[in-house]
């Protein structure tokens, strides 16, 4: 397997603000590589210096093997994006967007071949409506057709659910795992979701303030040993204070206003049954994936509980 | 670059706002027209002043097309360039705001020919306001009024152009106009791509051409020895010279000649030069663009 982008030890520095700091990742060819970060976090910018539009001031970049720098044209002819918000010509009309894409990436497609583009996303029957009328769903579907237009070998998407209600947000994941499995594409995709992410991801990068966090297999990162579990119950203190005289202690994050344990998600029904005997009145035991938690999870010690001893 | 060029054509062609420009030009030509035909007449001889009591005037002959295309010619030209900020101003910055700079400088394209092709496309609008000023002032001029001598003032006395020698004199003015007009539209785009919204170039262009035009037109002795020379409004009223037949030692015209053609052609180079400068400065700035949009 052949390194699609290789990234090594950018930087980006905004006068005072170093946005991006001594950056390095892989992505292989085939992967759907989930680039994640809390808003902030670099990962536009870095997005931004994989198209050229913002210049690093430090560091390498090679896709298919060559450097950026010095064969632009050649390198983004085969890549296709949607950054960030999905902002198309909006007094013009879907196809026409589509066409003027088509044409700026090199290519000069039939109607029939923009109109099976538009039909993919799901937009055909819009093909002549201008683009102010598109609802944010709309637009981002065009966006992703935009981006798609020209078969690019590479595909960077830019927080592609940004805006999008949950039936918009599972279109987008069916036709990201659609691009990966069946069109063998190689997409990077961004979010500061998580919960998207593991969705579509094999390989997962994590950065925060600019620099790299975690980067890994899905598997290996979305480790269910490591999960964050939320419980409610009817008198959080006093299930506290009965918690940390039993082997769920070492579980127990102590920073978290509510009640969290650091555990591995198998061990919920024991967690559960012994709430239970310790007399605790449970309202809802919720695993949780939100980044914020994943992040505290990877700076916390693992742990992971297989006996409970009172 | 050819793709590119349609592309932004088409672009430029399709914003209602192009239009806003033609349909102005349209309103305030007619009006002068309108004008014109009705009490053409007395405004003349108001303007003609004590002449009119020396001599003979045959007005009839004194409002013709020409006359009426040179009078709109320079009332029009002065406001022109805010027309033309109106789009150039917007061509990069436009884009910017929208979000779709972003997609654009991504596209396998260089940002040179993104920019030329944009300044261009600047220049196809301008050459068609101009088409446009030129069909409705002077064509339609023509088809009203008629045809017959013009007659125009410089300084202290009159000159008057055999209806036969006039036409060339108006494509002349016309092309001097475009590359008039260019420089206003290279001014727009530099100031274009160092802005993120559209309002910011275009008033910043007009209040440029405002300080400069002011500045050129003060007889300030200072202003008119180091600074008149530099500025690209002390050129861009060259057109008029066209108009501004040359004469023979009896004082008699001469037949296809203008008075100071070196004059009108220096303006030509230090109007070409400007935009030379401005069109140079915008492809180095917008290569050198992180964009952030």
């Amino acid at each position: 397997m052949s390194s699609i982008i290789r990234v090594s030890h950018i930087s980006k520095q905004f006068k005072e603000i170093k946005a991006v700091d001594d950056l390095s990742f892989r992505v292989e060819e085939g992967d759907v590589y989930g680039f994640l970060g809390q808003n902030g976090a670099g990962k536009s910018t870095t997005i931004r210096m994989l198209l050229t539009l913002v210049s690093p001031t430090s560091g390498d970049i090679e896709i298919f093997g060559k450097r950026l720098s010095g064969h632009r044209k050649d390198i983004l002819q085969q890549v296709g994006a949607v950054i960030e918000k999905p902002d198309l010509y909006r007094y013009l009309s879907a196809y026409d967007n589509l066409a003027i894409f088509a044409k700026l990436s090199g290519i000069r497609p039939e109607r029939d071949t923009l109109m099976k583009q538009l039909d993919m996303v799901g937009l055909a029957e819009r093909a002549n409506s201008k683009v102010k009328t598109f609802s944010q769903g709309m637009k981002q579907r065009l966006g992703i057709a935009v981006a798609l237009v020209h078969d690019p070998r590479l595909i960077i998407l830019d927080e592609p659910t940004n805006g999008l209600d949950p039936q918009g947000i599972a279109d987008i994941r069916s036709l990201l795992i659609r691009l990966s499995r069946e069109m063998g594409k190689t997409l990077l995709v961004s979010s500061h979701l998580l919960s998207e992410i593991e969705l579509v991801a094999n390989r997962i990068l994590i950065i925060d303030k600019g620099r790299k966090v975690v980067e890994g297999s899905a598997t290996e990162l979305l480790d269910p040993s490591r999960t964050i579990v939320q419980v409610e119950t009817t008198d959080n203190t006093a299930a506290r204070n009965k918690l940390v005289t039993t082997g769920w202690a070492a579980c127990l994050q102590e920073s978290s206003a509510t009640l969290r344990l650091q555990m591995n998600k198998a061990d919920i029904p024991v967690l559960t049954s012994d709430l239970v005997g310790l007399g605790i009145s449970v309202q809802s035991i919720q695993p949780r994936h939100s980044l914020e938690d994943y992040f505290l999870s990877l700076t916390t010690p693992n742990i992971h509980v297989d006996t409970v001893t009172n | 670059m050819w793709t590119l060029l349609q592309i932004e054509l088409f672009k430029i062609f399709r914003k209602p706002r192009t239009y806003l420009a033609f349909a102005i030009i349209a309103a305030f030509v007619f009006l002068i027209q309108l004008g014109l035909l009705v009490n053409g007449r007395d405004w003349m001889k108001f303007m003609m002043g004590s002449l009119d009591e020396m001599m003979d005037i045959e007005y009839s002959k004194l409002i013709n097309g020409y006359a009426v295309c040179y009078f709109v010619l320079n009332l029009l030209l002065v406001h022109v360039p805010i027309l033309v900020a109106l789009v150039a101003g917007d061509i990069v910055s436009g884009e910017a705001s929208m979000g779709t700079l972003r997609l654009l400088a991504a596209k396998p394209v260089s940002r040179t020919q993104i920019i030329l092709a944009k300044y261009f496309a600047t220049g196809a609008y301008v050459f068609a306001l101009l088409v446009w000023i030129a069909v409705i002032s002077l064509v339609v001029s023509l088809a009203a009024f008629g045809a017959n001598d013009l007659v125009v003032a410089k300084e202290k006395y009159y000159l008057q152009v055999e209806a036969s020698d006039v036409l060339w004199r108006y494509f002349s003015a016309f092309g001097f106009a475009f590359i008039a007009m260019m420089v206003v539209a290279a001014i727009s785009l530099l100031l274009s791509t160092l802005s993120e919204n559209s309002i910011g170039p275009i008033v910043a262009t007009v209040g440029i051409i405002i300080v400069c035009t002011l500045v050129s037109e003060m007889e300030i002795p200072i202003y008119q020895k180091y600074i008149k020379p530099y500025l690209f409004t002390t050129y861009m009223l060259g057109w008029k010279g066209f108009f501004y037949i040359g004469s023979d030692a009896e004082n008699q015209t001469i037949k296809g000649s203008v008075e100071n053609l070196p004059a009108i052609l220096r303006s030509i180079a230090a109007l070409l030069a400007y935009i030379i400068l401005l069109v140079s400065a915008s492809v180095y700035i917008f290569r050198k663009k992180d964009i952030l949009s």
